[in-house]
């Protein structure tokens, strides 16, 4: 953790390294609840419950997409307003939550719903709304790609530079500016995703 | 080869990060082709040549990543098991689900050697992409 004293003296804000709080990157204490989310998913596929999959899939979905809205519309065009000290301060809290939260709810949603389009017939290139289905596929893929290959990267790599003794600003800097873009991305093809999924269930 | 180290946010590395997002929008498409078919009997021409294709890029990566010198091996390590055991759970999750399906044994083999891809793809591009700004 950097020295507050060290940080702030002389400086005018935004100035010199940021004062780091102490945090955790992987949140411990967040593990068992993605521990049973997971267990729970288990259950509901190996019993082949719809009502189950049907809350995994919609509550995960639902999170999905309005957190991915959240972020990239509200939180990220203020956290790209915001000082790098204060910045700093939302992210040791925000982003470690986000790296449990997110890879959960998308295999909550995505496992559940390809269980749940199995069991409705929904997979079947007869279905009247299969190319619904297969947009849907391609949504999440190009989500997946930009969520996995660029925002969760940038994320971590801000999370281990905030560890170190002198963490490089210019470096954070670059780095959130990526994971707000890339949030801002996923957000609104979110919106496709919630077109695609009211044409489906009407 | 020289072994001082530039800073860690100029130095020049190859392009690992690249590749391993390269690989990871091939598997998507096979993934996304296979998905588009199943449950019914298709090609597995397709699938089969991404599968390989994307395993070539991945070998190609571990060989650029292994020339690096010098590198944050124990920070790679170190991002690279934790990745890998999370996304072991993901992969974990897929398989049982299609398995569960009684996905046909053909599709079956080819989607899981794309998870297999993933599990090694993405624990590297996230380890890569943290330990080429650590110290060495």
């Amino acid at each position: 953790m950097v020295d507050v004293a060290e940080a702030v003296a002389g400086a005018p804000p935004g100035v010199g390294p940021p004062v780091v709080p102490d945090f955790q990157i992987v949140p411990v204490r967040g593990l068992p609840l993605v521990g049973a989310a997971i267990i729970g998913l288990v259950v509901a596929i190996a019993g082949d419950w719809k009502w189950a999959l049907d809350f995994f899939h919609v509550v995960g979905g639902g999170m999905w997409t309005g957190i991915d809205l959240f972020v990239g519309f509200i939180i990220g065009p203020i956290l790209g307003r915001l000082s790098l000290q204060a910045r700093v301060e939302f992210s040791t809290r925000f982003m470690p939550k986000m790296l449990l939260l997110m890879p959960t709810l998308v295999t909550m949603t995505l496992a559940a719903g390809w269980q749940l389009a199995r069991k409705l017939g929904n997979l079947n290139a007869g279905y009247g709304r299969h190319g619904w289905l297969v947009g849907s596929y391609i949504v999440v893929g190009v989500m997946a790609v930009i969520a996995i290959g660029l925002l969760e990267p940038a994320n971590l790599a801000v999370l281990f530079e905030l560890k170190k003794p002198k963490p490089d600003p210019e470096l954070i800097g670059r780095l959130m500016k990526r994971f707000i873009y890339t949030a801002g991305i996923t957000g609104a093809m979110q919106v496709a995703t919630l077109v695609i999924m009211t044409r489906i269930a009407t | 080869m020289s072994t001082v180290a530039a800073p860690a946010t100029t130095r020049k590395l190859p392009p690992v990060a690249e590749l391993a997002v390269l690989t990871i929008a091939l598997t998507v498409v096979g993934g996304v082709y296979m998905a588009s078919h199943l449950p019914k009997h298709f090609s597995l021409a397709f699938p089969i040549a991404d599968v390989v294709v994307c395993a070539a890029l991945v070998a190609t990566n571990v060989v650029l990543l292994a020339r690096v010198r010098p590198f944050a091996w124990r920070t790679f390590f170190l991002v690279g098991k934790w990745a890998l055991a999370a996304y072991a759970v993901i992969s974990g999750m897929l398989v049982y689900a299609f398995a569960r399906d009684h996905t046909p044994a053909g599709p079956m083999t080819v989607l899981a050697l794309m998870l297999v891809i993933w599990a090694v793809d993405i624990p590297t591009l996230l380890a890569f992409s943290v330990a080429r700004y650590a110290a060495p």
